[in-house]
């Protein structure tokens, strides 16, 4: 989202890491967590989020595993309420979170949207990404003509918005009646373009460097240089532009369910909640502030873990902290980069 | 450069071809066409179905269909011969006249909510930048972080509830505003402007307290007066306001001590005002050609101006002056739209209720340009707003990101330490830089916004091109996806060429292979 088309660099001032890391011995993946760990909102962030899966899964059950929740999400029960839940003296009530029109208790419903969205944001988040780095790695480490082909594919897909292209597969898994590991498998399979051109970006730079050529000398193959060696230097990139494809995932689920082309009744989804309750806004408003919270929610949180998770493996875009709020101000700014490109991009 | 340019439309136009296949392909497969005749129980279903499928090709396999399609399309290409052949829908309206009435609403909700997100976000993000690590920058920071994670259908509700039926209602009521809400908007706005001109901690209380007090005063008058029911400058109030145009266009240009500048700004201000006497009659019997003459007649004003009166140093003359004329003239047309608000809004279809939130145009309503305008304005208010956050809160991030990078820069330094006063520093060397990464995430920004209309057309019932596809793509209708996508495509191609084009322009480290 944030990573546009400009390259991301870093700055040329500002420490470059703690010097007391190195000389305890911390391996690097230990030195990316610690940093991680530093950085409150995106703990705290993460923390919410594992306690909103935890909470939304064990609520509703998964598969066929019953939840602890007493309703389903397809049962009607008697005729529509106002919420129940009360925070002081905390008491969860009959409905905590009311009933829709029909009766149908909108906590589960929630529940099972939350889930769902959560599936389609991990699907589309791993595989996406996947697919990408698969492209970008192989168009990068390769160049020639198979980074040509490979480019030219990625523009093609590039040139249809994502809503528009999600808009048709969805349409596509929704007639055919298929699930919503279908719907976002097939979502995944066309959301991997901006990550391709990231990876690519940086397998360009990473195949010249002196490691790789020694890993060449050492008679190692082309797959073992690509995934042994330039790939984990190249995790940074991928993990960070991984987290912001599962922001952007959350949306485009629920802009497509509130279109009526992703998630489809009986399954429940935050977007098709929207969609279905919007009209009763006046009424019942309850119907719209529980999903509209919740789709809120899970994006925000996705976005500062994926900022937290920036900051991590790129310590040299942050400035030197003096206060806890100016990191965050400027964790939250894409770096744009003024060194010129040898030519735009074709 | 010829031959670039060549070779760009060239990979452009096999990039649309390839890319119009996928989509055919997908969208003929993502359902079945037939389906609501199979569905109903007419007499005569099975001639139904034989005549679409005739009508539609419908026998022949997607992929095939596809070179069809295209020959179709093809013709489009051959000037003036109006031979554009892009299919007919399922109802057997042909494709190429549907398409040109939805595009006009869709372009006119993306044209606007683009330059409107690219001024508001380059403005505050260049206050960020400059205030930076301020209550102001934190607050903006946030409220990005918020506005990326708000889908755009959910926001549209919240104004549909609350912005539209909220001031429709203050209007029925007499438009007077409550005390507790006038208190709290001028203490708002002496906090952010303490924030932004910043100084020494009594020049802050100051500010503080007189901004808190005037905004307080003017809205104690609009309140009293029920200004929003009948709004208007006035010669008065025009008169302040242009003053202000002055001051502040001038202070941006050259600086208030350039005296010539200074000149300048202010006689184009008095030509403007005179003519907002003389033209009132000219207004009533106006059409939207006549405006657009009539603003560029102020542009011209402006830059003669400042050519006669420049001195030495013409071109921030002429530059202050272009600014007020123009800028002036808009707000002399502000003022007449002001005055045809009465009238609008006690017209028999609106009601009393001016604010919309369905639809583009009221229908029915006639008027003359000032009544049809304020009718646009009113439906196309909302979707825009809801449409421009997401991209507004982006271009606030690059702007503040973009201006820090070049602050940093080694040109910079060199500017200041030659003495450089600070206005020039930012506004010459240091925004004009910034501009070129913006320049880039304009193309990609089109893009996602054309994408995003789709939704904000379904929320608000406008029948814009977005809302044709989302239809479309429910019944399977072919041939519409594929004009709206046709259109999309075509307009993201060449936004993306542009930018590149304005980036070689603009930088000239860029060199075009």
């Amino acid at each position: 989202m944030s990573q546009g088309m400009l390259e991301v660099t870093p700055e040329p001032h500002g420490p470059t890491g703690d010097r007391s890391d190195a000389v305890a011995g911390k391996s690097q993946g230990r030195i990316i967590f610690d940093r991680f760990l530093q950085n409150r909102i995106s703990v705290v962030s993460l923390f919410v989020l594992v306690l909103i899966v935890l909470f939304a899964f064990s609520a509703t059950g998964i598969g066929p595993i019953p939840g602890w929740w007493k309703y389903d999400y397809r049962s009607l029960n008697d005729q529509a309420g106002a919420p129940t839940l009360s925070l002081w003296p905390f008491a969860l009530g009959e409905h905590p979170f009311g009933q829709n029109r029909i009766g149908v208790d909108y906590f589960a419903l929630v529940m099972r949207g939350i889930q769902n969205s959560l599936i389609v944001m991990v699907v589309i988040g791993g595989l996406g990404t996947v697919v990408g780095t698969v492209v970008g790695a192989i168009a990068g480490y390769y160049r020639g003509w198979v980074d040509a082909v490979l480019m030219r594919i990625t523009d093609v897909f590039i040139v249809i918005p994502a809503i528009v292209i999600g808009a048709v597969v969805g349409q596509t898994a929704g007639s055919g009646g298929l699930g919503v590991w279908f719907l976002s498998i097939l979502l995944a399979l066309v959301s991997w373009m901006s990550i391709a051109r990231l990876v690519r970006a940086e397998f360009l730079s990473l195949r010249e460097r002196e490691f790789v050529e020694a890993a060449r000398v050492a008679g190692a193959s082309d797959l073992r240089i690509i995934f042994k060696h330039i790939l984990p230097n190249a995790v940074g990139v991928v993990i960070v532009s991984a987290t912001l494809l599962a922001a952007s995932a959350i949306l485009l689920e629920t802009g497509l369910s509130y279109l009526g082309y992703g998630i489809r009744s009986p399954e429940s989804s935050l977007g098709l909640l929207i969609s279905d309750n919007q009209s009763a806004f006046s009424t019942r408003p309850w119907l719209y502030w529980w999903p509209a919270l919740f789709i809120v929610s899970l994006a925000l949180l996705v976005n500062f873990v994926g900022d937290g998770l920036r900051d991590a493996f790129d310590p040299r875009q942050k400035r030197f902290k003096r206060r806890k709020m100016r990191e965050f101000v400027e964790a939250a700014q894409p770096q744009v980069s003024l060194k010129a490109p040898k030519s735009p991009t074709s | 450069m010829a031959a670039y340019i060549a070779r760009r439309i060239g990979v452009s136009i096999l990039i649309l071809i390839a890319a119009s296949f996928i989509m055919y392909v997908l969208a003929a497969g993502s359902g079945d066409p037939l389906r609501d005749l199979r569905g109903g129980n007419a007499a005569n279903e099975a001639q139904l179905i034989a005549a679409r499928v005739s009508a539609l090709d419908l026998d022949v396999p997607a992929p095939l269909r596809w070179f069809l399609w295209l020959g179709g399309a093809a013709k489009c290409l051959v000037p003036f011969a109006n031979s554009c052949d892009l299919g007919l829908t399922l109802d057997n309206a042909p494709v190429a006249t549907i398409l040109p009435t939805a595009m006009v609403s869709t372009l006119q909700l993306v044209t606007v909510a683009t330059v409107v997100a690219i001024i508001l976000g380059v403005v505050i993000g260049i206050v960020t930048a400059l205030r930076q690590y301020s209550g102001f920058d934190i607050a903006t920071t946030f409220l990005s972080f918020f506005l990326f994670s708000l889908p755009s259908f959910l926001i549209a509700v919240l104004l549909k509830e609350f912005i539209a039926i909220g001031f429709n209602d203050f209007l029925q009521d007499g438009a007077a505003i409550p005390a507790w809400l006038i208190v709290v908007i001028a203490l708002v706005a002496g906090l952010i402007w303490m924030v932004l001109i910043g100084g020494s901690r009594r020049r802050r209380l100051i500010v503080f307290g007189v901004s808190a007090v005037a905004t307080g005063a003017v809205l104690v008058y609009v309140s009293l007066t029920s200004w929003f029911l009948f709004p208007g400058l006035g010669p008065v109030g025009l008169l302040v306001v242009l003053a202000g145009v002055v001051f502040i266009t001038t202070s941006l240009v050259s600086g208030l001590a350039n005296r010539r500048a200074l000149l300048a700004s202010a006689i184009t201000a008095a030509f403007v005002y005179i003519a907002f006497f003389v033209l009132q009659g000219l207004f009533t019997i106006s059409s939207a050609f006549t405006l657009i003459f009539i603003a560029v007649a102020a542009l011209v004003v402006g830059i003669v101006v400042g050519f006669l009166v420049g001195g030495s140093d013409r071109g921030q003359a002429v530059r202050a002056g272009a600014i007020t004329g123009i800028v002036s003239m808009l707000l002399v047309f502000l003022d007449r739209f002001m005055q045809a608000w009465p009238s609008y809004v006690e017209s028999g279809r609106i009601n009393g209720r001016p604010i919309a939130t369905v639809g583009s145009g009221t229908p029915g309503l006639t008027g003359d340009v000032w009544v049809t305008g304020i009718d646009s304005f009113t439906h196309l208010l909302l979707p825009t707003i809801a449409l421009l956050l997401i991209s507004f809160a982006q271009y606030t991030r690059y702007a503040r990101a973009g201006l820090l990078e070049v602050l940093n820069q080694d040109y910079i330094r060199t500017a200041r330490a030659k003495g450089l006063p600070e206005r020039t520093v930012i506004m010459r060397h240091a925004f004009r830089n910034m501009l070129i990464p913006i320049a880039t995430i304009v193309a990609t920004d089109v893009g996602a916004l054309l994408g995003g209309a789709v939704i904000t057309e379904k929320v608000f019932a406008i029948s814009g091109m977005g809302n044709l596809f989302a239809t479309a793509l429910g019944r399977t209708d072919l041939n519409p996806i594929m004009g709206y996508f046709i259109v999309i495509a075509i307009v993201a191609i060449a936004f993306n060429f542009l930018a590149d084009l304005a980036y070689a322009a603009l930088d000239p480290r860029v060199r075009v292979r």
